[in-house]
């Protein structure tokens, strides 16, 4: 039993990083801006966090560091796309492809380099109880901050205005900036804040997943998280589970490996991939929720007042 | 109009010249308080861009606006609305996946909560007697009921001059009595309409003056209840629309039968075909009347061979089932298609009308053999035939099929389609957004291509156009087929009752 408890443990704190990712992904998606850039954001925000760790020994600085890098990055990528229109689709991949280069070029020195042992985090009154404990309670905080994101941007885009308002903007910039809305600038605040998010993941992954300097660490949960966006159809809760569904495989394909399975690791390594993308497509096939979720405008150029 | 209150809205002499065009030249109008005014004006005369100046969604190049007396000047539709002129447009600026009272919401003030929104849109609603229910999505909702929502959301910000852009073009001949009774209600109030439309009928029984306007510049002021039809035609177009000949009618063989066909909608904003039967025989035209939405896209789609989903043996083409073919296969047994979207279905945009002379006569352009050479020759000469034939105001075979405004891409497509001598042509809006001259040369084409004994199939909107050139009519509503009536035997409050579904009630009896 208790195996089951660290492994439903692991597949929480493996969820997280591409739970935080998608989720900012899916604000600048609902305002109609796909960004590609995601991977090379998660890179350079990684090895800032990790190095601002290094040299600071505080966590929270390095995420906050993360978090600066992403929403750097998002904010030159969507001066790009949304005030010079260049292609969202080649923008983001040139974003990527500046990331991966960057961080590697700039985390040299940091390569093998490994960070201290963190103290462990429990619930207080919480951690202790037998099995769920363990399960459960015994999580970065980080953990809690995905579950409680997750239904911040839930009440955030269907109950308040300015989330209808995102929506609207990410269906139809034009009728938006026909009734005066500022789309361009709401557009940017959505890609920062969808960089930012992006960087915290990065972060989050360098400074307390896999806290060692490697170069390319992200290994493509930026893409993951992307697709996770989209095969969940841009809605909040279905990001989260297909983060977690994503964590889960992953843990029980080194679970599997671990126990000398007879399959070849190279196939199980694939399964987190195929069976997120599956599920996600099967229980999102609907055509009638992908037409109401779906961002009508995304991806395409908006010139206001044309 | 008395000298003491002031005019609700003035134009003086505005003008905006566009690269290549004069959008309005010298344009004058005035507007009393609680005056519904028209402005007529074929498509291109400028009533747009005139609109679009006192909204203030474009600058004039000379000339100024008076509001209340006072010049005024209006930057963006922000400031226009602030002011109290809202618009209505012909292509509404709703959001589909939210619902009305989110849309409304999104229209308004911050300063209202949701809950307070709605129940303002309810009691407006229910004050002018518009039927809108505040909570369903928008996607949902029938093109009049979306006009509906507009009109809610217009009236909720109390407005001084409210302006319709050709607002009938969507609805049944019952709606547009309710729209009426709406707009006299808000006339009485105080709120000054501007009316735009090409529709000579309705101005002359709504509209208590008329600014005419052609090729931007205005033609006549005048009160259009003391006008005729004939009058105001020849202020808008410089003549009297021309009458069509129309023969008796001497029918053939059936071209095309339809029968059982029932499709359901792949897409959840589509519209589920239900059952839909009829025939065209040779020598006849037949038209299918009905608002758009009502599953016109999905029966054309069907027709056409752009979807196969059709049941076996349910479109029959002389006899054969063609009901899984495709649109060449159809098209050798003699079936062509005119489609409503020009440009992208028509004709590709960017590339010249010799080129687009293949879209749909390949079969007599291209060689034999694997390769199938074009000869740029035979295509340049038909596109130079059609031109010629049908008029099209064109720079020749290789101007670009967007070069040519929506009438001569038009009467191009037309030309092409019946140069093929189809057996059976299906014509979806045959002369949507097409100028009074063209419509009537298209018509008289189409006419002419039913007395050599083609089958003819139209679908329009407009019940003035069926009227005019068919012989049998049905109507097509929420996905179902009325049955057929002859025009002669028809009246427009019949078809505006099938319009809204409501033919059953009669045959029952």
């Amino acid at each position: 039993m208790e195996q089951y408890a660290l492994l439903i443990a692991a597949t929480l704190n493996a969820g997280t990083v591409l739970a935080i990712a998608a989720l900012g992904l899916l604000i600048n998606e609902r305002s109609g801006i796909v960004n590609l850039g995601a991977e090379g954001m998660m890179l350079c925000a990684a090895i800032a966090g990790f190095a601002t760790v290094v040299h600071t020994g505080n966590d929270w600085v390095g995420f906050g560091a993360g978090m600066l890098a992403g929403g750097v990055l998002a904010a030159m990528f969507g001066y790009l796309v949304i005030w010079l229109n260049t292609n969202q689709f080649a923008t983001g991949l040139a974003l990527t492809l500046f990331g991966a280069g960057f961080s590697a070029f700039a985390g040299v020195k940091y390569v093998q380099e490994k960070l201290p042992e963190r103290s462990s985090f429990s619930v207080p009154g919480l951690g202790d109880i037998p099995l769920l404990g363990t399960a459960l309670f015994k999580q970065h905080p980080m953990v809690y901050f995905a579950m409680a994101l997750t239904a911040f941007i839930i009440w955030f885009l269907f109950k308040t205005r300015s989330g209808l308002v995102l929506r609207s903007i990410g269906e139809s910039p034009e009728a938006a900036h026909s009734l005066g809305y500022p789309v361009r600038r709401i557009r940017l605040a959505a890609v920062v804040v969808g960089g930012m998010l992006c960087g915290l993941a990065g972060a989050y992954l360098s400074i307390i997943y896999t806290p060692l300097g490697v170069e390319g660490m992200v290994s493509g949960k930026g893409w993951i998280a992307l697709a996770l966006t989209t095969f969940a159809t841009w809605r909040p809760l279905r990001v989260l589970f297909g983060a977690y569904l994503f964590g889960g495989v992953t843990m029980l394909q080194f679970h599997l490996q671990g126990q000398g399975v007879e399959i070849p690791s190279q196939f199980l390594s694939m399964t987190p991939y195929i069976a997120t993308i599956v599920v996600l497509a099967l229980i999102s096939r609907n055509p009638a929720l992908i037409r109401i979720n779906m961002p009508a405008s995304i991806g395409k150029p908006f010139y206001p007042g044309s | 109009m008395s000298e003491t209150t002031p005019l609700r809205l003035e134009v003086r002499h505005v003008s905006k010249r566009y690269p290549g065009v004069v959008a309005n030249d010298d344009v004058s109008l005035l507007v009393a308080p609680g005056e519904i005014h028209a402005v007529l004006g074929e498509n291109g005369a400028g009533k747009s861009t005139l609109m679009k100046i006192i909204y203030g969604a474009v600058k004039p190049d000379t000339g100024e606006v008076l509001f209340n007396g006072k010049p005024t000047h209006i930057r963006n539709p922000q400031e226009a609305r602030a002011l109290g002129i809202s618009m209505v447009f012909q292509h509404f600026s709703l959001f589909e996946t939210v619902t009305v009272a989110e849309n409304i919401w999104l229209g308004l003030d911050k300063s209202f909560t949701l809950d307070a929104v709605r129940q303002r849109a309810a009691q407006k609603a229910k004050e002018y007697g518009l039927d809108v229910e505040v909570d369903r999505p928008v996607h949902s909702l029938s093109v009049g009921e979306r006009q509906r929502v507009e009109i809610v959301r217009a009236l909720l910000t109390d407005p001084k001059v409210l302006i319709l852009d050709e607002p009938t073009s969507v609805l049944t001949p019952q709606a547009v009595r309710v729209l009426f009774v709406t707009l006299r209600k808000l006339a009485a109030t105080g709120c000054s309409i501007l009316y735009i439309s090409h529709k000579l009928d309705e101005i002359r029984e709504l509209c208590t003056n008329c600014t005419v306007l052609r090729g931007g510049k205005v033609t006549g002021h005048v009160d259009p209840r003391n006008e005729s039809n004939a009058s105001l035609s020849r202020m808008m177009i410089g003549a009297e629309p021309p009458k069509l000949q129309h023969r008796e009618v001497n029918t053939g063989a059936v071209g095309m039968t339809v029968h059982g066909l029932s499709i359901q909608a792949e897409d959840p904003f589509g519209v589920t075909l239900d059952n839909i039967a009829f025939e065209v025989r040779a020598g006849e035209i037949v038209g299918i009347a009905g608002v758009s939405g009502n599953g016109q896209q999905e029966l054309l789609a069907a027709l056409s061979g752009e979807s196969i989903r059709a049941p076996s043996g349910s479109i029959k083409l002389f006899g054969n089932d063609i009901s899984k073919r495709n649109p060449r296969t159809r098209r050798a047994g003699g079936l062509h298609f005119v489609p409503e979207e020009r440009l992208g279905r028509g004709a590709v945009p960017t590339l010249a009308l010799a080129a687009n002379t293949l879209l749909s006569r390949a079969s007599d352009l291209v060689g034999k053999g694997p390769i199938g050479w074009v000869s740029p020759r035979l295509t340049a000469n038909l596109a130079s035939e059609i031109i010629k034939d049908f008029n099209v105001k064109a720079g020749g075979p290789d101007a670009a099929a967007k070069s040519l405004s929506g009438g001569n891409l038009q009467k191009f497509i037309v030309g092409r389609e019946i140069g093929a001598k189809p057996k059976v042509l299906i014509v979806a809006q045959p002369t949507w957004g097409v100028d009074v001259g063209a419509a009537a040369q298209i018509r008289s084409a189409l006419l002419k291509l039913r007395d050599e004994g083609c089958a003819l199939l139209v679908v329009s909107e407009e019940l003035d156009e069926l009227f005019e050139i068919c012989d049998r009519m049905h109507v097509i509503a929420k996905g179902r087929l009325s049955p057929s009536v002859k025009t002669s035997e028809a009246t427009v409050e019949k078809i505006g009752e099938w319009m809204s579904g409501l033919w059953e009630v009669e045959h029952a009896v």
